[in-house]
């Protein structure tokens, strides 16, 4: 259990590049891009977890219970979003691509110079 | 700080947390896999959804209740429905 | 290039680079054995300096408050690049999809779809603002907030027509909400700086409960402007997308 997170998390990377580099359709690589970022929040929330903390919220337990470290909880948080909106302007470049070149594969768009 | 003698705030044993923890990441690698394999662009968005949702879960067992929000809300429902409309879009002008 | 080079190069390419991830995590202290200074410190000083109980929230928008400015105006600028990028182009033109519609039969949108959304919105909404306006008590925060908002107004797309969200969500009105929160954001900031302190610095009241919803100074001030933000930009994003799909034609 020491170090099982992280073997998850270089799999992931490694499935995810391996589907971009091997797709031929755009959307498809934009799905895989998102898979190489959630590996990414897997790697920031097994770094901050300590065995046996309570999510860090201190509300209803007494202010010095042992929780998880917080900051990289809010580093996960921000970034999950953001990721959002800017997946959806990768999306948007997609759809004006297939509308200029009326193609979505990687292997045809890349012979379009100038 | 042993992991096994620390007393815990919640009545959950450290090592039914490991456990829960452990299968969360096993499914979440072959989600990865799943995902990465579906070549149907609709399939693909399903599957991206479930594999959100698995991801909140994961995050959840974590012990990080916002990432959870976040993840949930936008993992399982505004990126699949952005993906779905560029979908539709792009199959519209290839009939 | 044939594929099956491509693939060979890439093999090598990421046997490379997860021995480099492998090597770099085998020098990690393991997984639950956290040691490091900068989580137990603000653990132990959070409460007490900002009187909030969440203390997630309150490294969001106090501690690190510089570094959430910066990913909002990534999410303004995403959601104005997509306007820019799904403009109308040369030879394309608006078209009701009443219209297109007419020669074909469209199948309507089956009551399972339509009731629970319909029952959905007003909880939705409730519980989006609810979020937004509790970042320092529980697991909340404008982020989610906003996004939880934004939902409810696809839930209003998903039980009826396009015309029905495009009436209810003006463009130019999102706009201005967007930037209202995000330059308010910004703003309160400055505000920091007129009355002497650094930017983004706590300067309001930081009231007597811990975990109270007035409490906390300038978190909850914070997380409610980044609510409005977050919630108007998916909702322009959504709609952009809608738009293209829906309404925009080549002639």
């Amino acid at each position: 259990m020491g170090i099982f997170p992280f073997l998850v998390v270089a799999w992931v990377v490694a499935v995810g590049l391996y589907g971009i580099v091997t797709s031929r359709d755009l959307i498809h690589q934009i799905v895989c891009l998102i898979v190489v970022q959630s590996s990414t929040y897997v790697l920031l929330l097994g770094v901050g977890y300590v065995t046996g903390g309570v999510a860090p919220y201190f509300f209803d337990i007494p202010a010095h219970t042992r929780a998880v470290d917080p900051v990289v909880q809010a580093l996960a948080l921000t970034d999950v979003v953001v990721e959002a909106a800017v997946t959806a302007l990768l999306l948007s470049f997609a759809v004006q691509a297939h509308k200029r070149f009326g193609t979505l594969d990687p292997h045809e768009l890349a012979e379009f110079k100038g | 700080m042993t992991p096994v003698a620390a007393a815990t705030p919640y009545p959950v044993p450290n090592a039914l947390m490991a456990t829960l923890q452990v299968t969360l990441l096993v499914l979440v690698a072959a989600g990865a896999f799943v995902v990465v394999r579906t070549r149907d662009r609709v399939r693909l968005v399903m599957t991206l959804s479930a594999y959100g949702v698995l991801l909140a879960v994961l995050f959840f067992a974590f012990q990080a209740p916002d990432v959870t929000l976040s993840e949930l809300t936008v993992g399982a429902v505004a990126l699949p429905i952005a993906a779905l409309l560029a979908i539709a879009k792009v199959r519209k002008r290839e009939e | 290039m044939t594929p099956r080079q491509r693939i060979a190069a890439f093999g090598v390419a990421i046997a490379g680079l997860v021995t480099c991830y492998l090597w770099a995590f085998a020098g990690l202290p393991g997984f639950g054995r956290y040691p490091g200074p900068y989580g137990p410190v603000i653990l132990r000083n959070a409460v007490a300096q900002t009187n909030a109980t969440g203390v997630v929230s309150a490294i969001n928008f106090d501690y690190r408050g510089f570094d959430t400015v910066g990913e909002e105006f990534i999410l303004f600028t995403a959601a104005a690049g997509m306007a820019v990028v799904l403009r109308l182009l040369r030879g394309e033109g608006e078209r009701s999809p009443v219209d297109e519609a007419a020669g074909r039969r469209v199948p309507p949108t089956s009551g399972a779809v339509r009731m629970p959304a319909l029952l959905l919105i007003g909880p939705t909404i409730l519980i989006g603002w609810w979020l937004s306006s509790h970042a320092q008590t529980d697991p909340s925060g404008g982020f989610q907030g906003g996004v939880v908002l934004a939902t409810a107004f696809i839930l209003v797309y998903l039980s009826g027509e396009f015309i029905a969200f495009r009436r209810i969500s003006p463009v130019d009105l999102l706009d201005a909400v967007e930037a209202i929160g995000a330059g308010g954001f910004a703003a309160i900031g400055v505000t920091a700086v007129a009355l002497g302190f650094p930017y983004l610095y706590n300067f309001l009241p930081l009231g007597h409960t811990p975990g109270a919803v007035s409490s906390s100074g300038t978190i909850a001030l914070i997380s409610f402007f980044v609510g409005l933000e977050v919630g108007a930009a998916f909702i322009l994003i959504v709609g952009e997308l809608l738009e293209q799909t829906l309404i925009v034609r080549s002639r």
